[in-house]
């Protein structure tokens, strides 16, 4: 159920070093992906509480992105890992409400990855729009 | 939405970046959008924000609208944050007050004929940052003191260059090299260098003594390794791994109470050292090598011998030929550890050839004539296992048609090597070695077989006319295959001429493959060791190509020379000092700054469980009592700010500054319920 017309709400959490920068590299490099994403930046994926995620999802987040530094290579030691960890957690929590889990993704982009970052990106905006729009927002208003 | 404390007044600052920004977005549409926006007093723009009258604009506005946060809608904060943050404080905020949208790396660049698309996005982006500014807080950075020494890993000379200059300017220094058991590195292996044909050991042997002479600054260790990495900029602890060399030097020796004794590179030991076998690393397998041995003469720490215990029987014989008086040997010696304390590291960790026999078409180690740059170099070095004769490896006759085929596995995407970049010295040192071979045997043709010949530094192109007009035949083409001659062992090359547009196919006596370079295979333990990032091809990332081209994204980490980019020995040297000048700025002004994203217990809310405690990498949590309850405490210090503890803490006890919750949430919420309340 693709709709031209309709943009997707999608956020993205990503990592101060590894993904934040690949992602800078990206528009030096001008690579073009679709612009629906917006991203937060915080110093590590370590950082990203499942409460956020699921308070995106409540607020009507048609998906939502967490990327990080590759495994073994995050400014912190292990902040990825742990928060992969979580990730599964949350996969699952959002399958318990019925919400596809494919909406929330969790990558892993280094700095000098720009054109994987537009790959992402790309991938990302797609696999959202084929899922169309969050159903929480259909059921609150 | 959370409470704010006091009413927000906020000033949002839109950057043209000339047409960066403005050729692909509306910037009137966000500034009025801005404007819209709760908490937002000004909205301005400007052609170029990082001018100095750019930033006067934010200067002037805190002043004269009392602002108490700072948007700018620019570039990367990764770019310019600190530029704003300055601002910022010379406006009067604290610096923390400032919060950047980035609209041109992350938009305008990458949405480039969306203007629609690009507008809104640039839109929700202000939007996000405002939400964010509102709820900043005022930081004070954590200043810490700065230990006065370095680290410099690696004895190349990028890292002998580095080390002699940081001990030159007053800092102590360790060098510390891993494999062979002295500094000089790759460059100690080479006859001449490009394009002045000066004689390599010529000018690196003053490096390596002065290395040696410069005690107490420079502190040598060779034959060490870097075992682990702990603490930040300014207060690095290094475990160091001493491997076992089985010889004491004079000063070991009286360590054990051996009076006058120690090696003194007599080389009695080597000569009755039974065990034989290619000397592998130094002289390419080409000339035998005893167990124990010296790694090549003009070694340092000079005339000290040491054990390969991979080959050493442990026969004692050298302990015998050594004698009661020196007992210089002992086979029975362990790896030893030490801690170092150093303010900043350089990282000149070198680079290795790939494995050339991979290219299966080219024969190398199939065929005896088909050699490497590296192991012609040793054959044409006066030092080296021939004395400095040109020889075929199959029959020792003198070849007088030289095969040189550039770009062995640079610059090619096909399968098997996969190594896309220029390894930027080939074809300078091929073009030396046609020189030399003219040189060294008369009437001897070498022919060259290229794709481009890139000789781009200073007097590189006067050096490639040279060899042309000297006689050296250029072949500009990609040689498809090489065969043997089984009688004679003369090599078939077969190539494609694209400059005549016809395949040739020549007989050589001896073919030298030009091996593209690679980052070593120790780079990736390394790197993750001290928090280095790689770019695509593996080598170490700078923290920018342009801007920082010596620093990385770890604080107090520094590159030099080819293990972050290929790269000849000037550019090495060159990169080497500013590595040197670079590292020492935080030494020499004793102090550095912190940012302040330190975690912060709540302690009202924490409820002591310490499930943080295995969430934190650095072990800088702890649970303690207060107030007759266990609560966690943070010791700044250690604590890095990742967050790691934030994301998971159960109660939400923990503040991360600067990224606090309330924050974050306040950024999700702005962008999907712009503005309604949830």
């Amino acid at each position: 159920m693709t709709d031209e017309t309709w943009n997707p709400k999608i956020i993205a959490i990503i990592c101060n070093w590894c993904s934040y920068a690949g992602a800078d590299l990206a528009g030096g490099a001008r690579i073009q992906y679709p612009p629906d994403v917006r991203a937060i930046r915080v110093m590590c994926t370590g950082r990203v509480d499942p409460l956020f995620i699921m308070k995106a999802f409540q607020d009507g987040a048609d998906g939502m992105l967490i990327s990080g530094c590759h495994f073994g290579d995050c400014h912190y030691l292990e902040g990825n890992y742990k928060c992969a960890k979580r990730m599964f957690l949350v996969k699952n929590l959002l399958k318990n409400i019925g919400l596809d889990d494919n909406r929330l993704r969790m990558t892993f982009v280094s700095a000098s990855e720009g054109a994987k970052w537009g790959a992402v990106m790309e991938d990302v905006v797609k696999t959202v729009k084929e899922l169309g729009p969050s159903p929480i927002k259909k059921y609150e208003r | 939405m959370a409470e704010t404390k006091e009413e927000s007044r906020i000033g949002v600052f839109i950057c043209h970046c000339g047409t960066n920004i403005a050729g692909s977005l509306s910037i009137e549409e966000v500034k009025n959008y801005a404007m819209t926006l709760d908490g937002v007093i000004v909205a301005d723009e400007y052609q170029y924000m990082c001018s100095t009258p750019g930033q006067s604009k934010i200067i002037d506005a805190i002043k004269e609208h009392n602002l108490n946060g700072i948007v700018v809608a620019a570039c990367s904060p990764r770019l310019h944050e600190p530029t704003f943050r300055t601002a910022t404080e010379e406006g009067g905020l604290n610096k923390f007050r400032f919060e950047m949208a980035n609209i041109r790396d992350q938009n305008s660049w990458v949405h480039m004929h969306d203007w629609e698309g690009a507008t809104e996005k640039a839109k929700d982006q202000v939007l996000i940052a405002v939400a964010k500014a509102r709820m900043l807080e005022d930081l004070q950075p954590k200043s810490v003191p700065v230990e006065h020494s370095a680290l410099v890993l690696g004895g190349g000379v990028g890292g002998m260059q580095a080390a002699l200059d940081l001990a030159s300017a007053g800092i102590k220094t360790y060098l510390v090299e891993k494999a062979p058991p002295t500094v000089g590195g790759r460059m100690s292996q080479l006859d001449k260098t490009f394009p002045t044909l000066d004689c390599s050991q010529c000018i690196l042997t003053p490096k390596m003594v002065d290395v040696g002479r410069h005690p107490p600054n420079i502190e040598l260790k060779t034959y060490t390794e870097v075992e682990k990495v702990e603490g930040y900029i300014g207060n690095f602890t290094i475990t160091l791994r001493k491997k076992g060399r089985g010889v004491l030097d004079p000063t070991e020796a009286l360590e054990r109470g051996i009076v006058g004794g120690g090696c003194n590179g007599c080389g009695d030991c080597a000569e009755v050292c039974p065990v034989i076998k290619p000397n592998p690393p130094f002289e390419m397998g080409m000339a035998p090598r005893k167990a124990i041995y010296i790694y090549h003469p003009q070694v340092m720490p000079p005339l000290q011998y040491t054990i390969d215990f991979d080959s050493c029987v442990k026969c004692g014989l050298c302990v015998e030929a050594c004698g009661p008086e020196k007992r210089a040997i002992d086979l029975d010696s362990v790896d030893t550890f030490e801690e170092i304390r150093v303010g900043t590291c350089i990282l000149a960790i070198g680079y290795d050839y790939i494995p050339i026999e991979q290219k299966m078409e080219w024969g190398y180690k199939q065929f005896d004539n088909v050699i490497t740059g590296l192991e012609f170099e040793r054959l044409i070095c006066a030092s080296g296992p021939t004395g400095g004769h040109l020889i075929r490896p199959s029959d020792g006759q003198t070849p007088m048609k030289v095969g040189f085929v550039l770009c062995a596995g640079s610059r090619d995407n096909t399968g098997g090597v996969n190594k896309p970049y220029c390894s930027r010295f080939c074809c300078m040192y091929s073009l030396k070695h046609a020189h030399q071979i003219m040189e060294k045997i008369p009437g001897a043709v070498p022919y060259i077989f290229y794709m481009d010949i890139r000789s781009f530094g200073k007097m590189y192109e006067e050096f490639y006319y040279r060899i042309q007009n000297e006689g050296a035949k250029f072949i500009r083409g990609r040689v498809a295959n090489i065969l043997e001659d089984p009688i004679t062992k003369n090599l078939i090359v077969n190539a494609e001429d694209t400059l005549l547009g016809r395949p040739v196919s020549m007989e050589m006596d001896m073919v030298v493959l030009a091996a593209a370079v690679q980052p070593k295979p120790e780079a990736e333990k390394i790197r993750q060791m001290f928090g280095v990032s790689k770019s695509q091809d593996g080598w170490l990332l700078e923290a920018h190509p342009k801007l920082n081209p010596c620093g990385t994204t770890t604080a107090g980490i520094y590159l030099a020379g080819v293990c972050q980019g290929p790269k000849d020995i000037p550019d090495t040297v060159a990169q080497a000092e500013g590595a040197a000048s670079a590292a020492s700025i935080p030494i020499h002004t004793g102090e550095v700054q912190l940012e302040p994203y330190f975690a912060q217990c709540m302690d009202e809310i924490c409820a002591g469980c310490g499930m943080c405690l295995q969430q934190c990498p650095y072990g800088a949590l702890d649970l303690v009592e207060k107030n007759g309850r266990t609560v966690m405490e943070v010791t700044e210090a250690k604590c890095k700010g990742c967050g790691t503890c934030g994301g998971f803490c159960p109660g939400g006890a923990i503040k991360m500054q600067h990224f606090t919750s309330p924050q974050i949430c306040a950024q999700i919420d702005a962008f999907l319920l712009k503005g309604e309340d949830n």
